[in-house]
């Protein structure tokens, strides 16, 4: 069995990256997630591996260093938190633009503006509506425990690469922070440059063969036509990445009543909050959407047929719970309990708010 | 099996370490844990705590707002963490930061004289051991064995050989830990 580390979940997002076979990361320190390319300069994996670890001088420039280094079919990551994240939106949609496979991590913190530097989720519309321009998406996952933010590298990697759309792993401060045991699983070796070419070939900038036309990697389109043909292949690529791969858990959900919706860290507390409740008699429930896009749209849909009340829990002033009022179209009441600018609620604070709402 | 710990005082007593230590022995020992820091402004230079979870089975939320033990090292933690002690739970605090003692009749209440005690051993780095051995002599929850296994795993190898004085602070701690009221 492998052996069970102690670390953050910062740390663990380095580990996982660099067992993964990432080729290179490109970053630019922010709190809370400055651990990251601590962990990874430490590890000094261009010795072992051969990836490459950068400190960039910005994060507009990490994040079209990670145009260029997706263009040529390589695992290539970033990582910010959400003030480096409004810095990196432009070339985001860049990289959706050019079908670019990559993955940014998002260690979320308070704002808007330079904020607080304690745990937020109030960036849940930059990174699952857009935050750059046009009408891309990206994958977002996120992860609710130490084990996940290692487990979640190679996974995004490996979706990324599926549907080539750039991945993110959407964090906050309490996941990026707080240390619990991790597993690491077997290490991946970086693909070589054949395999490389087998699995990118036909669209990266591998170097022209004799026997193919040349890639060109770009997002611009002049001729409106050809844009929108684009684009409808793009949305028929969301519409496989909602079809596929949408992930989530349930907790305590089978004779449920009233039904808690938290993703991160809010869904460790939520999980809780619904083991107090059902001390109390409440026939709580919890669920969790493990992707925030594709959100788990259709199951939420079901629960509203067969419980009384929802309630969506948030470090925002209620963004998630757009989704989850979309999905119910009203059928039952959808409440909303959040706390804003770095501040996290105990599992008291939530129950509080949570027997309010179902009397 | 669970134990919820808050750990707090001001920065450079060795809190995050102390609660780190103590997590690292938890999965020495097999056990669940989570360490969730406040890694706010306050770390820089001022209140640090560190809220450390050890259980037999899976653990839901890394954030409380009351606690099995509260270890307090300064005023300012016990005005924000004396009453958040569970009743019949335990306090811990070294009496030489505490301008106004601890009055609950419904907790255990013990002191450490932790400064003393590290000054005593020729080595007053090694405070947070002392206080981490009063916890342990109240709540043997992990066994000296695996806390000396945690500490290897947390202290960098170069530091090894510290180890020695690491567990004498430990055991300094558990020889001298003072029960001032018994529930």
């Amino acid at each position: 069995m492998a052996e069970k580390l102690l670390m953050k979940g910062n740390e663990a997002i380095a580990f996982g990256a660099i067992r993964c076979g990432c080729d290179g990361y490109f970053g630019y320190p922010i709190t809370p997630q400055s651990e990251i390319m601590e962990t990874l300069m430490e590890q000094q994996p261009w010795e072992s591996t051969g990836m490459v670890v950068l400190q960039a001088e910005s994060e507009t420039a990490s994040i079209n260093m990670l145009y260029g280094g997706a263009a040529t079919g390589k695992r290539v990551m970033t990582s910010s938190s959400s003030p480096g994240i409004s810095l990196m939106c432009e070339g985001l949609s860049y990289l959706a633009g050019a079908e670019l496979p990559c993955l940014v991590v998002d260690v979320m913190r308070g704002g808007p503006g330079l904020g607080t530097i304690q745990p937020s989720q109030a960036d849940y519309f930059q990174c699952v509506k857009g935050g750059g321009h046009g009408d891309y998406r990206l994958i977002v996952l996120a992860p609710a425990s130490v084990q996940e933010m290692y487990d979640f590298v190679d996974k995004a990697f490996t979706l990324a690469f599926k549907y080539r759309i750039p991945a993110m792993i959407l964090a906050d401060g309490v996941i990026g922070q707080m240390m619990e045991k991790v597993e690491l699983g077997p290490a991946k070796p970086r693909r070589s440059e054949a395999e490389i070419e087998a699995e990118c070939g036909n669209w990266a900038t591998t170097g022209k063969k004799t026997d193919r036309k040349r890639n060109i990697i770009t997002s611009l389109a002049l001729e409106a036509p050809v844009q929108e043909k684009f684009n409808l292949k793009l949305i028929e690529k969301h519409r496989k990445i909602e079809e596929n791969e949408v992930m989530y858990s349930t907790y305590r959900t089978e004779d449920a009543e009233h039904l808690i919706i938290a993703y991160g860290s809010m869904s460790r507390i939520a999980e809780t909050v619904t083991d107090m409740a059902r001390e109390q008699g409440i026939k709580a429930g919890l669920l969790r959407p493990v992707t925030l896009y594709p959100f788990p749209k259709r199951e939420i849909e079901a629960f509203a047929q067969k419980v009384k009340t929802m309630l969506v829990v948030e470090l925002s002033a209620g963004q998630m719970v757009e989704d989850v009022r979309l999905a119910v179209n009203g059928r039952i009441p959808v409440n909303f309990y959040g706390r804003y600018g770095g501040m996290v609620p105990s599992p008291d604070q939530i129950l509080e708010e949570f027997k309010k709402n179902i009397n | 099996m669970k134990e919820e710990i808050i750990i707090a005082g001001f920065g450079g007593q060795g809190v995050l370490s102390m609660g780190k230590i103590l997590a690292y022995s938890g999965i020495m020992q097999d056990k669940e844990v989570t360490w969730m820091p406040s890694y706010g402004p306050e770390m820089r230079g001022g209140t640090a705590n560190v809220t450390v979870i050890i259980s037999d089975s899976k653990i839901s939320s890394p954030v409380l707002a009351r606690f099995d033990t509260a270890i307090i090292l300064n005023q300012q933690s016990m005005d924000k963490f004396g009453p958040a002690v569970k009743p019949g739970g335990l306090l811990i605090y070294d009496p030489n930061g505490i301008t106004i003692p601890p009055s609950r009749q419904d907790i255990t209440i013990c002191t450490i004289d932790a400064a003393n005690e590290s000054a005593l051993l020729g080595n007053t780095k090694t405070y947070n051991m002392v206080v981490l051995g009063a916890f342990l002599k109240m709540k043997p929850v992990i066994s000296m064995e695996n806390i000396v296994l945690g500490l290897k795993k947390s202290i960098p190898e170069r530091s090894h050989h510290l180890i020695g004085i690491n567990v004498q602070a430990i055991e300094t701690g558990i020889n001298n830990v003072k029960i001032i009221n018994k529930v």
